[in-house]
């Protein structure tokens, strides 16, 4: 399998899961007080760990391989997606909450008709930034067995051959840009005027 | 005949405040309220800012739940019933609107019908009715959104939008507070020739004595989360309640 391919299977993935996760406890956020400073919290000291001592923790736990990378890159991923499903729903003017209940809508009719739509946007943009940065984080994958672009940049300054350090360089930088491109015009095209 | 709304003994205290302290009485944001309402009648809720007028409105309709006293609508206890039930028989018009700004302006008149299941082709007549019962044209303005309306035109989808599944109780709280002296007069106008048509039984919260002589049947003037004083337009103008006293003068 390609490089280029485990690089996408291993960001893919573990955005993936990150949304799965993180868009919930987001919206659990908004309604649980309680819970905001522990959550949010945490998922900020996760985020200051440097991944490769992050990697080092999990492999203990989960071996070598995709699989711990994966896990490192949904913690990584957790914080910005939370934080702003969080942000996004809070962020609906409470007029409009308020003529929403009021008028007798649901809880879940609340959600999912008015708070979702309007929250979508800055929901995106966290879903862009953990990607970007899962596209960075799975090029150092290749240290644990991962596989990824990581890998030709490791072995590149293993036997100093800066095309093969490039080849491996390139294209995640490009990986990046591209994701963060195509997730911000997904994220104008989602905003909505108030 | 059963009153549309009947109010008795009403009180909301708020929580974390049941210990004895000599200052707490602020904590009692309405106390032993009572009043009814029937059909075609408007009761206007006059009272300064904190008198506890907007929190009744939110009483009756369960934003906020009693913690004394009951609310009977049509003759059932509205604490029985559940809480959304119970809202999407009562229209709800804020101040500030509150516009689904993702919405056509037909998707937002059309909201409570459309939750309740109506069929589309009901939705779709129910809206351009009631467009045109605000004053507004359905052809030019059911497709636009809020953000292309004016204020005025705003608060008149918010009336249509309360309208849309024939409550027989709507609350209105300071609907026209946020609109400019001119507009203000001109929907305050139209609701009043409004009201005599719709028959409805209405709540309207103000704290301009001049709208509430202009479109209440009855007023009742709040101070401190008390009714002070319950009566016709003519008993307001001859009470001797100093809190009253005070609407007028400064009217």
């Amino acid at each position: 399998m390609d490089l280029l391919g485990q690089h996408l299977y291993l960001v893919a993935i573990s955005t993936g899961l990150a949304v799965a996760l993180g868009v919930p406890l987001g919206i659990l956020l908004t309604r649980r007080a309680a819970w905001r400073a522990l959550v949010l919290g945490l998922a900020n000291v996760f985020q200051t760990i440097p991944s490769l001592a992050l990697f080092g923790f999990l492999i203990p736990l989960l071996g070598i391989g995709a699989w711990t990378a994966i896990a490192a890159l949904v913690v990584y991923g957790l914080l910005p997606i939370v934080r702003n499903t969080y942000a996004g729903i809070a962020g609906v003017d409470p007029a409009v909450r308020e003529a929403g209940r009021g008028m007798g809508m649901t809880d879940r009719e609340l959600l999912t008709m008015v708070e979702l739509p309007l929250a979508a946007a800055v929901i995106l943009a966290g879903i862009r930034v953990a990607t970007v940065v899962g596209v960075g984080v799975a090029t150092i994958a290749a240290a644990i067995g991962a596989g990824g672009l990581g890998v030709y940049i490791f072995r590149g300054v293993a036997v100093v051959d800066y095309t093969l350090i490039l080849a491996g360089a390139l294209p995640a930088a490009l990986l990046a840009l591209a994701a963060d491109g195509l997730l911000g015009l997904a994220q104008r095209r989602l905003a909505w005027r108030r | 005949m059963t009153p549309v709304l009947e109010v008795r003994g009403l009180g909301f205290r708020l929580p974390g405040s049941g210990k004895r302290e000599a200052g707490n009485v602020k904590a009692e944001l309405v106390a032993d309220l009572s009043f009814t309402v029937g059909a075609g009648e408007t009761l206007v809720l006059l009272g300064r800012s904190g008198s506890g007028k907007t929190t009744t409105l939110k009483l009756i309709n369960r934003l906020l739940e009693p913690t004394a006293g009951a609310v009977r609508i049509a003759g059932e206890d509205a604490g029985a019933l559940d809480p959304v039930c119970l809202r999407r028989r009562i229209g709800y018009v804020i101040q500030e609107v509150g516009l689904f700004p993702h919405f056509t302006v037909e998707h937002n008149v059309g909201l409570v019908p459309r939750l309740e299941g109506w069929a589309p082709e009901r939705i779709a007549a129910r809206v351009r009715e009631l467009l045109a019962l605000v004053g507004l044209d359905p052809g030019t303005f059911a497709g636009r959104y809020p953000h292309e309306l004016s204020g005025g035109q705003r608060q008149r989808v918010g009336v249509a939008r309360a309208l849309a599944a024939d409550p027989l109780l709507l609350l209105l709280d300071e609907p026209f507070g946020a609109l400019d002296p001119v507009t203000r007069v001109e929907l305050q106008g139209e609701f009043r020739s409004l009201e005599g048509r719709l028959g409805k039984a209405m709540v309207f919260v103000t704290h301009d004595v001049r709208e509430g002589l202009r479109l209440g049947t009855r007023i009742g003037v709040m101070q401190g989360g008390r009714l002070v004083f319950l009566g016709t337009p003519e008993e307001l103008r001859r009470a001797e309640h100093p809190e009253v006293r005070a609407f007028l003068e400064a009217a």
